[in-house]
């Protein structure tokens, strides 16, 4: 009967919820970045308290940390914004006098926090894990339940290992059909986010099934859990199975030996029971779908690369119109492109590289354009760069750097010029995420890179072959 | 914190929807180690022109709107990243409720840990906040309800989330309290 969700969730109670009281949960793994922790760190300084479990802290240095190619913290420093740089240490300085082991500069593991966590296999199957990030849901590919929390949280996450919380509604996106070539994950979670709005999925836990989702890879799971926020899900799940633990087994902090196969055997008995039921359901067939791009300032505001962007009375779509310039009725495709940046914890991982690679391999960067390629962590770097892929982007004109968040937030020095239209791979077209006055076109490293090439927004089906 | 019982005030109104956290407060002020002095940025890219200078048209810039304490907002209002920073910035500027038909999770859960209320309306009583700026309204804890246009409307509130704002509870207390229960949980799971 229960769904993977309340398997989860009923093995994480420490104290059940009551009219009066929210429910104890554990929490069985933290992550922890340089933006939203120092404040929770003063907290426990302030009322005497230490970190519960530093052992189940993992924590890195990735949002407002610079990714120019430098070798050291001092150097870092330099280039860094006296404010960020001053995040960094401060960080440093926390997980030291808290005994929580810090994957920081020039750490051979450092990383965007939801790459590196799976990539160093401490993300399990079955577990409770949060961050104060949002994106935390990226986990969720793992069949662990996911996401993101407040600094305030973050402090009590540190001091108790539990939260309170209120059970959430869960939510059944069935993707029915076969992803057709040359459509990707990136594509699948925007069409999911168009189909049912930034607001759907507030309230829910979602879980993502059907065959079009089992046929994804790991890294392609991630991409799709990790924008389950931009449906306003705080959470979103794929049920663990081979393709799972194909890519877990052998990762450092997965389980090794015995202990290996007796998390195997609980593993298997996390997805939803055949008659488990949600609390809704929504189906959504994918066999005819094609590239997505967003062409106003929200990630549900999205089309199909060759329609024509839609119009709508409402006073904030056409203000979302105005800022991005786009107009009503005509299409995206052959909009003039100023920046194309490839990375991000949606898409900063080694096929992605590998994918947009592709597209850029013997060809040439438009002169327009500014490619900015940002591997998703360290690791990420090493693998590319033994595949030569950093040569690929290199030769075609762009640029390769050091991992971290760059020009998803543009809060680390890596932003795009107000006025300007950059297609990226991130998550979130807002008004001014990638800098005051940027406007952003959501879409997947090969679209990306296709614009790239073309310098203006492309079908990269023409392009791939 | 400081116990709530109830807020009066005239209300300011920020009509769009999907007001995200990026708009409340963006992310190149988030290189801050503390909680205050985030108000001088709230809705900064709105609020200022290129050079820094408010915009008068702006509704925050407004004098009439000066000292109001209830924000109305169009759906889904903070929506986006979970940096607590937008309602810290909310509140030291001086906002202590936000009113919507829906407000985003991770954003309401925050605004609830720092003293600021999250208040969820039926969509005909916010259409009447949306245009009647500047109304009084009353904000009041005790009975769950909103006082506007001489009409009594009960918004939903976690009890425990209540509690908490109306005696000035932190919850990090309720939980260090639990240790017991989370020494048992670890043993068991150990
Ligand atoms: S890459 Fe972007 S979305 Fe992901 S953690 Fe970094 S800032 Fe957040």
């Amino acid at each position: 009967m229960p769904s993977l969700f309340e398997k989860i969730w009923g093995s994480h109670v420490v104290v059940p919820e009551t009219d009066d009281t929210p429910a104890v949960l554990y929490i069985d793994l933290h992550l922890l970045h340089e933006v939203t922790t120092p404040q929770a760190f003063d907290v426990l300084r302030a009322r005497g308290l230490r970190v519960r479990r530093p052992e189940r802290c993992l924590a890195t240095l990735d949002h407002s940390t610079p990714t120019v190619p430098v070798k050291t913290l001092k150097e870092l420093e330099i280039v860094s914004e006296p404010s960020a740089a001053k995040q960094v240490r401060q960080m440093e300085q926390n997980c030291k006098d808290f005994g929580i082991e810090l994957h920081g500069y020039g750490s051979r593991d450092r990383g965007i926090v939801h790459v590196m966590g799976p990539e160093l296999g401490a993300t399990h199957p079955g577990a409770t894990i949060v961050c104060g990030d949002s994106h935390t849901s990226t986990h969720g590919a793992f069949g662990a339940l996911a996401f993101g929390i407040g600094t305030t949280e973050v402090g009590h996450v540190l001091a108790t290992q539990c939260l309170l919380q209120r059970r959430p509604k869960t939510l059944a996106i069935n993707v029915t059909g076969q992803l057709p070539a040359d459509v990707t994950a990136k594509d699948l979670i925007l069409k999911i986010i168009g189909t049912i709005g930034v607001g759907g999925g507030t309230g829910y836990v979602l879980e993502y099934r059907g065959e079009a989702i089992r046929a994804l890879s790991m890294e392609q799971r991630m991409t799709v859990c990790n924008m389950s926020i931009e449906a306003g899900a705080r959470a979103g799940l794929v049920a663990p199975d081979d393709t799972t633990y194909e890519y877990m087994a052998g990762r450092p902090l997965a389980p090794q030996g015995a202990a290996w196969d007796a998390a195997l055997k609980r593993w298997r008995a996390l997805p939803s029971d055949s008659d488990a039921e949600f609390d809704k359901e929504v189906e959504i067939d994918v066999s005819k779908m094609r590239p997505m791009v967003t062409f106003g300032t929200n990630p549900g505001m999205v089309i199909p690369i060759d329609a024509a962007v839609p119009s709508d009375g409402d006073p904030a779509f056409r203000k979302a119109l105005a800022y991005m310039q786009v107009e009503a009725g005509k299409p995206m495709l052959g909009k003039p492109v100023d920046v194309v940046f490839i990375g991000s914890c949606t898409n900063g991982r080694l096929s992605d590289i590998r994918e947009a690679a592709r597209v850029l391999r013997g060809r040439r960067v438009a002169d327009r354009v500014r490619l900015l390629v940002v591997p998703g962590s360290a690791a990420v770097k090493r693998q590319a760069e033994a595949e030569g892929l950093d040569e690929v982007v290199r030769a075609a004109g762009g640029e390769w750097r050091e991992p971290g968040c760059s020009m998803c937030i543009g809060m680390n020095g890596d932003t795009v010029p107000s006025g300007k239209l950059a297609v990226s791979t991130s998550n979130r077209n807002f008004e001014g995420r990638q800098g005051a006055g940027a406007r952003t076109v959501l879409a997947s490293p090969v679209t990306a890179a296709a614009a790239a090439i073309k310098g203006a927004i492309a079908d990269p089906r023409e392009l791939v072959s | 914190m400081e116990p709530i019982r109830e807020i009066r005030s005239k209300t300011l109104v920020l009509p769009n929807d999907d007001i995200d956290t990026d708009q409340i407060i963006p992310a190149r002020f988030l290189t801050t180690t503390t909680r205050q002095g985030l108000g001088k940025n709230l809705f900064n890219d709105w609020r200022y022109d290129k050079d820094g200078r408010e915009r008068p048209e702006f509704v925050l810039n407004k004098p009439e709107n000066r000292g109001s304490k209830v924000l109305v907002a169009g759906n889904n209002f903070g929506c986006g990243s979970s940096r607590e920073h937008a309602p810290w910035a909310l509140l030291d500027f001086g906002i202590r409720a936000v009113v919507s038909t829906e407000i985003a999770d991770i954003f309401r859960a925050n605004s609830l840990k720092n003293g600021l209320l999250p208040v969820i309306v039926d969509k005909e009583t916010h259409r009447w906040l949306l245009g009647n700026p500047g109304a009084d309204v009353v904000v009041d804890l005790e009975t769950t309800t909103l006082l506007a246009n001489g009409r009594r409307v009960p918004f939903p509130i976690d009890r425990f989330s209540r509690y908490c704002l109306m005696n000035g509870i932190d919850q990090l207390g309720f939980l260090l309290e639990q240790n017991e229960a989370i020494a048992r949980y670890e043993r068991e799971h150990a």
